[in-house]
């Protein structure tokens, strides 16, 4: 298959993995990113949400070859130096979460909305939130401070 | 998900040859349908050959009154496309109610028309808009274009490249989505173009997209909802499933069909 090189949090990476190998599984499996969750393994639920050049995909959905020579970037790779993230510190400080296991999709796909409606010039509020939430689902279903934690990072980043 | 052997072809003929005399190759682009079929074990191709990065796959462009997009574009981008939302908004629209956001950020125009699934979107934008398929040896009207579910005129070996939409007078769409998967329990999108009005609904034939004529003969005489209050859609032909029966389906058609008419204007 030939030596798949990519950027992975600002790192070159490059590996042997055979075709079939699901971007999640490089990250988890490979790299031992395991930040980035399997929830469904269907694509529906948006735990496995990492950034390709600086988009939100759902990386069990995406073929590792199929991202060659991007950069990727991980619930890992999100914080700058020593501190949190906004939308990190967001969710720290409005408890947006109850167990934990859908908090990097939903951060990953936080960002990628704050920076899209930004980028626009459009307002996201709480509707406009929530509807992009569609494709994370938290099963404790603990959207309320969920929402309220990317409200609050919108305002701060 | 069985082993697979990944391509990257650089041009449309090494494309084309990677896909023509293996029975079990598959072409792959943002692989949103693919992928997940492929991990159920649904489907297991032995090679994959992935289209998006092929020259002339990519960017939207506008002329002639027409408007053209690259097979390759994502749903997000013909969402947020300056010409989409100038010349047809129904069809940015569409696109930007596609799965979810990630999903849309992967997901192509060229990839959804190949798949034909009887519950997408797209199928009913480019039927209605009498859109043109074209494809690396030709180009295919979308009434020839939409063969029953999951099927296409497309032939082996056979690459689509671009679409090209008529920019109508006006146009809308209007879906009803699953509630869990958000595939179209029922879509219906109206067109009024310089040939009459067009009515294409998804989502709820067995034999996936198709065009109402009873109603576009209804929209012809006169365009507005109300039309459309005494035009039966028989539920004969139409999908029954756990979502809901054929008989719920054809009353969806009627309703969305109001609602996308009443939304054109």
């Amino acid at each position: 298959m030939g030596q798949l090189k990519l950027s992975v949090n600002g790192r070159a990476v490059s590996r042997d993995v055979p075709g079939e190998t699901l971007l999640v599984d490089l990250l988890r499996e490979h790299l031992r990113l395991t930040g980035t969750h399997v929830g469904c393994d269907t694509g529906q639920c948006g735990a496995c949400v990492v950034h390709v050049d600086g988009r939100a995909v759902k990386a069990c959905n995406v073929l590792a070859h199929a991202v060659a020579g991007s950069q990727v970037t991980t619930i890992e790779g999100l914080a700058d130096g020593g501190g949190l993230h906004p939308m990190q510190q967001a969710f720290n400080e409005n408890h947006g979460l109850q167990c934990g296991f859908c908090t990097p999709g939903m951060i990953m796909s936080g960002v990628d909305m704050v920076q899209r409606y930004k980028a626009a010039g459009r307002d996201l509020d709480e509707p406009a939130i929530r509807h992009e939430l569609e494709g994370n689902i938290c099963r404790c279903t603990g959207y309320e401070n969920i929402v309220k934690s990317i409200q609050s990072a919108a305002a701060r980043m | 998900m069985y082993a697979t052997n990944y391509h990257r072809p650089a041009t449309i003929e090494e494309a084309v040859s990677l896909l023509t005399g293996n029975d079990e190759a598959k072409a792959l682009s943002g692989g949103q349908t693919l992928l997940p079929t492929m991990r159920q074990r649904l489907a297991a191709p032995s090679d994959l050959v992935d289209l998006r990065g092929l020259p002339g796959m990519t960017g939207v462009s506008a002329g002639d009154g027409t408007l053209t997009v690259g097979a390759a574009v994502a749903h997000a981008d013909v969402a947020g496309n300056a010409d989409v939302l100038r010349l047809i908004p129904a069809l940015a629209g569409l696109a930007g109610r596609i799965g979810d956001p990630a999903v849309r950020h992967m997901g192509t125009i060229g990839g959804s028309l190949a798949n034909n699934d009887p519950a997408a979107d797209y199928p009913a934008a480019a039927l209605a808009l009498g859109a043109s398929i074209v494809t690396n040896s030709r180009e295919i009207d979308a009434g020839d274009f939409f063969q029953g579910m999951f099927t296409t005129a497309l032939e082996d070996g056979e690459i689509i490249t671009a679409v090209r939409f008529p920019v109508p007078e006006k146009a809308a769409y209007a879906k009803f989505p699953n509630p869990a998967s958000r595939y179209a329990m029922v879509g219906v999108f109206v067109a009024r173009t310089s040939a009459g009005a067009r009515v294409a609904v998804t989502g709820a034939g067995a034999d996936g997209v198709f065009r109402h004529s009873a109603m576009e003969t209804a929209l012809d005489a006169d365009w507005s909802p109300e039309a459309l209050a005494g035009v039966a859609t028989p539920a004969d032909g139409l999908l029954s499933d756990i979502h809901g029966s054929a008989a719920y389906r054809a009353h969806l058609v009627g309703v969305m069909a109001r609602r996308a008419v009443a939304a054109a204007g």
